[in-house]
C-alpha cells in the first residue's frame, strides 16, 4: 500500500468524549444486532452545539458531513428521525447522529452554520419527509417542483397512481378516477419497530 | 440582469437549470436548480427487493453504472455481515477501475469539447468505446451493466476478458499522453482553466466536495486508500491532488492522473484474478443470500429450495442499518440501508457523490466571468441522473 494510515479514531472515544464534554445531555447509543455504525441518538435541542464541538475539537475534527437522511417509522411514535453521516478527514473516521422527530411538530434546528453542505442535504429532506429545519436560510424543495404537494417518502404516502401534471394540451384525456383506492394496490402492513 | 442557463444547454451535462444573476459579464449570483430527472429511486427501493435495486443504481451515473453496483453491494454486504470471496472482490476492482478509466474520459472528452477543444472528444470516446466493449463481453449489455450481486456477481467472466483488459490497460498509458500533448501545455486549455473556478480546501471540505473536487483543492483524500473496501489495501497506487489551489486546471491534472493510477491498479487486479484461475468461484457459498448456480438447482433439492425462496422473496437481512461508501469517479457514493427484516430495505439513502458537489458551483463562480460558469460546471464533473435520483 503506498501511503499507509492507521484507522484513526474509534467511534467508543468519540462517544466518551461527547458524554464528558455534555454530561447533562441525554446521549443513547443505538444497540441492535446488525447496527453496522456506532449509532448515537441526542435530542435535538443540543443537536447545533453537540455538531459544532464535534467540528471543531482538535480530537474529533468531523469537518465533513456526508449525510442527511430522512427515515418514517410509521406507525412508530416518534415518527420520523434525522440522521446525520459525519467524517473526520484528519482523524479518519466516521460518526452517525440521529435526532428523533414527533409527528405533531416536525422541526429540527438546521446544522447549516455548522457545516455549509447541510443547504442542500437539509433540503433534500425536508422535500421528501417535510420535516422543517428551523433557521435553515433557504428551505425550499429541491428535487420536486414547487408546487408539489404531499411528502413523497413518508410510507402513508402512495407509490405512484398521482394525477397528470400536464394535461392543459390533452382536454378529452380522461380525468382520473376520483376515487383511486379502487385502483390503489392492496395496504401493506407495516412491521412495527 | 437575471438569466437564465439551461435545463436544456449543451455545457450543462445533462437538465441543470442555473440561473445567473449578472453585472455585465460578471456572475454576481449564481442558484444551480435541479430535480428534472428525479424519479424517486429511494422511493422506489422500499417496494423491492434489494436485488432488484441494482438495475436502478445503473440509470443513477450512468457514465459509472458498476461502481454504482458496487456500492449498493457493498452496503447489503455490510447489512448481512457477510464478504465476497477474493476473486471476486479482485474482478470488482478491475472493473470498476476500468469504469473510472472510462467516466473520466467521457469528463474529459466532454469538458474540453466545452471550453473549445474538438479534437479531445474522438479521442476519448474511442477508449470509452474499449471499456464499454468490455462491459458487453462482461455482462451483455453497454451501459446498464447490472453486473454486481450482492455476494458476488451475476456470473463468471467470460473465456478471453483478461486478454482483452491487459490489452487495453497496456494501450491506457500512451493514450493517456496523447490527452496530455493536447491539452496539459495548450496556452488556450491553460488560459480557460488556470486560475478559473478555484475552490479552496476549507471551502471544499465545508461544502462537502468529495472525489477529484476534494483532491482537486489539495486535499489527500481517497477512500481506496484511507478506508479501503473490496480489498484495496493490496493495490499500490498514489493519490493524486491539485497543486495551485484547487482551480480547473487542478481538477483536470487530478483526473489525468487518476487515469494513469487506475490503469496501474487494474493491472495489478488482472495479475491477481489470473493467479486465482481465469474460471473460478464467482459468488459466495451461502444460499441464504445468494442465488446457487443454474446446474447446482438442476441437481441439488437445497439448491432447488434455495433458488425458489431467494427469486420468490429475495434474502432476509438482520433489523439494522449499515452505511458504506466507496470512491466512485466523482466521489463519495454511499448506500444507507435501513432493513426491518423484511427482504425490501425500510429505507433506502443514496448520498450521490454529484449532488453535494454541485453546491461548490456558486463559490466558484460567484463574483467571476460568465463565460467561466460553463468551466466551472465542466470542472466539476456532473452527471444530473445521480443529481436527480
Amino acid at each position: 500500500m503506498a501511503d499507509p494510515r492507521p484507522q484513526g479514531l474509534s467511534p467508543e472515544v468519540v462517544e466518551q468524549r461527547l458524554r464528558e464534554r455534555f454530561p447533562d445531555a441525554e446521549f443513547r447509543r443505538q444497540m441492535g444486532e446488525a447496527v453496522r455504525d456506532h449509532t448515537l441518538y441526542l435530542p435535538a435541542d443540543r443537536l447545533v452545539e453537540v455538531c459544532t464541538f464535534l467540528r471543531d475539537d482538535p480530537e474529533l475534527a468531523f469537518t465533513m458531513l456526508v449525510s442527511v437522511s430522512g427515515v418514517d417509522y410509521l406507525p412508530r411514535d416518534p415518527r420520523f428521525e434525522v440522521v446525520y453521516h459525519l467524517l473526520s478527514i484528519p482523524k479518519n473516521a466516521r460518526f452517525v447522529l440521529k435526532v428523533e422527530v414527533r409527528e405533531e411538530d416536525p422541526k429540527v434546528p438546521t446544522v447549516t452554520g455548522v457545516w455549509p453542505t447541510a443547504n442542500w442535504l437539509e433540503r433534500e429532506t425536508y422535500d421528501f419527509y417535510g420535516i422543517a429545519f428551523t433557521g435553515h436560510p433557504d428551505l425550499q424543495r429541491i428535487l420536486l417542483p414547487e408546487e408539489w404537494v404531499g411528502w413523497p417518502l413518508r410510507k402513508d404516502s402512495p407509490l405512484g397512481y398521482q394525477e397528470v401534471a400536464f394535461t392543459h394540451n390533452t382536454p378529452d384525456r380522461e380525468k382520473p378516477d376520483p376515487d383511486l383506492k379502487k385502483l390503489a394496490p392492496k395496504k401493506v402492513k407495516y412491521r412495527a419497530h | 440582469m437575471t438569466l437564465n442557463m439551461g435545463p436544456q444547454h449543451p455545457s450543462t451535462h445533462g437538465v441543470l437549470r442555473v440561473v445567473l444573476e449578472l453585472d455585465g459579464e460578471t456572475v454576481l449570483k449564481a442558484k444551480p436548480i435541479i430535480g428534472y430527472l428525479h424519479t424517486g429511486m429511494e422511493k422506489q427501493a422500499e417496494y423491492k427487493t434489494y436485488t432488484q435495486s441494482i438495475p436502478q443504481t445503473d440509470r443513477m451515473d450512468y457514465l459509472a453504472p458498476l461502481s454504482n453496483n458496487l456500492a449498493l453491494c457493498l452496503s447489503a454486504e455490510k447489512l448481512l455481515g457477510i464478504e465476497a470471496p477474493p476473486r471476486v472482490q479482485a474482478i470488482r476492482v478491475l472493473l470498476t477501475e476500468l469504469t473510472r478509466i472510462s467516466a473520466h474520459c467521457v469528463w474529459l472528452g466532454t469538458h474540453a469539447l466545452d471550453i473549445g477543444a474538438m479534437t479531445v472528444f474522438f479521442y476519448c470516446f474511442r477508449e470509452r468505446e474499449k471499456v464499454l466493449s468490455i462491459y458487453d463481453m462482461v455482462c451483455g449489455a453497454r451501459m446498464t451493466a447490472s453486473y454486481f450481486r450482492v455476494g458476488g456477481l451475476a456470473s463468471d467472466i467470460p473465456v478471453g476478458l483478461l486478454d482483452k483488459c491487459e490489452k487495453f490497460v497496456d494501450e491506457m498509458p500512451a493514450h493517456t499522453d496523447e490527452y496530455e500533448t493536447l491539452l496539459s501545455k495548450n496556452p488556450i486549455w491553460l488560459a480557460r482553466t488556470e486560475g478559473v473556478a478555484p475552490l479552496t480546501a476549507a471551502q471544499a471540505v465545508a461544502l462537502g466536495a468529495t472525489g477529484p473536487t476534494l483532491r482537486g483543492s489539495g486535499v489527500s483524500w481517497d477512500l481506496r486508500r484511507n478506508q479501503p473496501y473490496s480489498g484495496y489495501e493490496q493495490y499500490d497506487f498514489d493519490v493524486p491532488v491539485g497543486k495551485s489551489g484547487g482551480d480547473a486546471y487542478d481538477r483536470y491534472m487530478v483526473r489525468v492522473n487518476e487515469i494513469r493510477q487506475s490503469t496501474r491498479i487494474a493491472k495489478q487486479a488482472i495479475q491477481k484474478v489470473r493467479a486465482m484461475g481465469e474460471q473460478g468461484e464467482y459468488r459466495l457459498r451461502d444460499y441464504k443470500y445468494v442465488l446457487p448456480s443454474k446446474e447446482e438447482v438442476k441437481t441439488s433439492m437445497e439448491a432447488l429450495i434455495h433458488h425458489f425462496k431467494i427469486v420468490a422473496h429475495g434474502f432476509f437481512p438482520p433489523v439494522g442499518e449499515a452505511y458504506q461508501a466507496i470512491e466512485a469517479p466523482k466521489g463519495e457514493l454511499g448506500f444507507y440501508f435501513i432493513s426491518d427484516g423484511t427482504p425490501r430495505p425500510w429505507r433506502m439513502k443514496v448520498r450521490s457523490p454529484s449532488f453535494v458537489n454541485l453546491q461548490t458551483l456558486p463559490t466558484m463562480v460567484e463574483g467571476r466571468l460568465v463565460a467561466d460558469v460553463i468551466t466551472a460546471i465542466g470542472s466539476l464533473d456532473i452527471v444530473l441522473g445521480e443529481i436527480d435520483r
